[in-house]
């Protein structure tokens, strides 16, 4: 058991080391494959928790096609470094009023979730202590299909307007 | 094993995190994988909750997400190309046409 926990904790660390080189890299490019690692820690952790199949579509949706995406679209614009020195200087919200009131806000907001996260009951026991671990696919494909049918459906049809739209935008004016 | 609150705890500071990512950066391609971060986060909070309450339940809403995130990626990649052709620019400030 000792041996899950440290494992929790090197995914966490990997996972959270990764979006944090996500949000401080100049260069899109890096900051892709950062998050492409990220996931693998997500990954992991979806294993912890008995969601394989959760850990298997991550990597395959995930860091195989949506990441590739934004890859092939930063390597297709030849995107430029961010500019933002001189932008930063003059915006209305780096004055040291705002900013106060912004970091007393993050500060209270903390406090908040703090104070609920350790009133609430039932968190300190292993998690899903009490059931039975559920990596059957099987099942998982029976519920999406009967309780989740109207839902899937729905999906299909965002996935196709997401898809037209995405190419009417792309789409050069004139073509 | 690991107790529920870790997952939470992990949950919120990677959403804090992919928050952090949108209000800092000034990169529009960083800032739709900072709202990446953030699903990610919420992901993990449901299935850590249908592992603690042992449904597949937030199994299936994963599913739904990544569907949204993968919508969602297209159609601002789209957007971002077109911006980018009209602006030559990534920097959210270089695009004013709307603002009075």
């Amino acid at each position: 058991m000792v041996f899950d926990q440290a494992l929790f904790y090197a995914f966490a660390a990997f996972t959270v080391s990764g979006s944090l080189l996500v949000i401080v890299q100049k260069n899109p490019v890096y900051s892709i494959v950062s998050l492409i690692l990220a996931f693998f820690g997500l990954a992991g952790l979806y294993v912890l928790l008995q969601a394989p199949f959760v850990a298997v579509v991550q990597i395959i949706v995930y860091a195989g096609a949506i990441l590739v995406l934004f890859l092939f679209v930063v390597m297709l614009l030849n995107v430029p470094r961010e500019d933002a020195a001189e932008w930063d200087r003059a915006h209305p919200l780096y004055r040291p009023g705002p900013m106060r009131v912004g970091a007393l806000l993050a500060v209270l907001l903390i406090g908040e979730l703090a104070w609920a996260l350790f009133k609430t009951p039932g968190l300190t026991g292993a998690t899903g202590a009490g059931t039975t671990g559920i990596s059957d696919v099987g099942q998982l494909g029976r519920v999406l299909f009967t309780d989740y049918m109207f839902a899937f459906e729905v999906t299909s049809i965002l996935i196709i307007v997401a898809m037209l739209g995405a190419v009417l935008l792309a789409r050069r004016p004139g073509e | 094993m690991v107790p529920l609150s870790h997952f939470l705890v992990l949950s919120g500071v990677l959403f804090t995190i992919g928050t952090a990512g949108v209000f800092l950066r000034r990169n529009v391609i960083t800032l739709l994988l900072s709202i990446e971060i953030m699903l990610n986060a919420v992901n993990l909070a449901f299935v850590a909750f249908g592992r603690q309450f042992g449904t597949v339940d937030g199994q299936i809403i994963t599913f739904f997400v990544m569907t949204v995130a993968a919508a969602e990626a297209a159609v601002g990649l789209a957007l971002v190309i077109g911006l980018f052709r009209h602006r030559e620019s990534l920097n959210p400030e270089a695009f004013t046409s709307l603002k009075w």
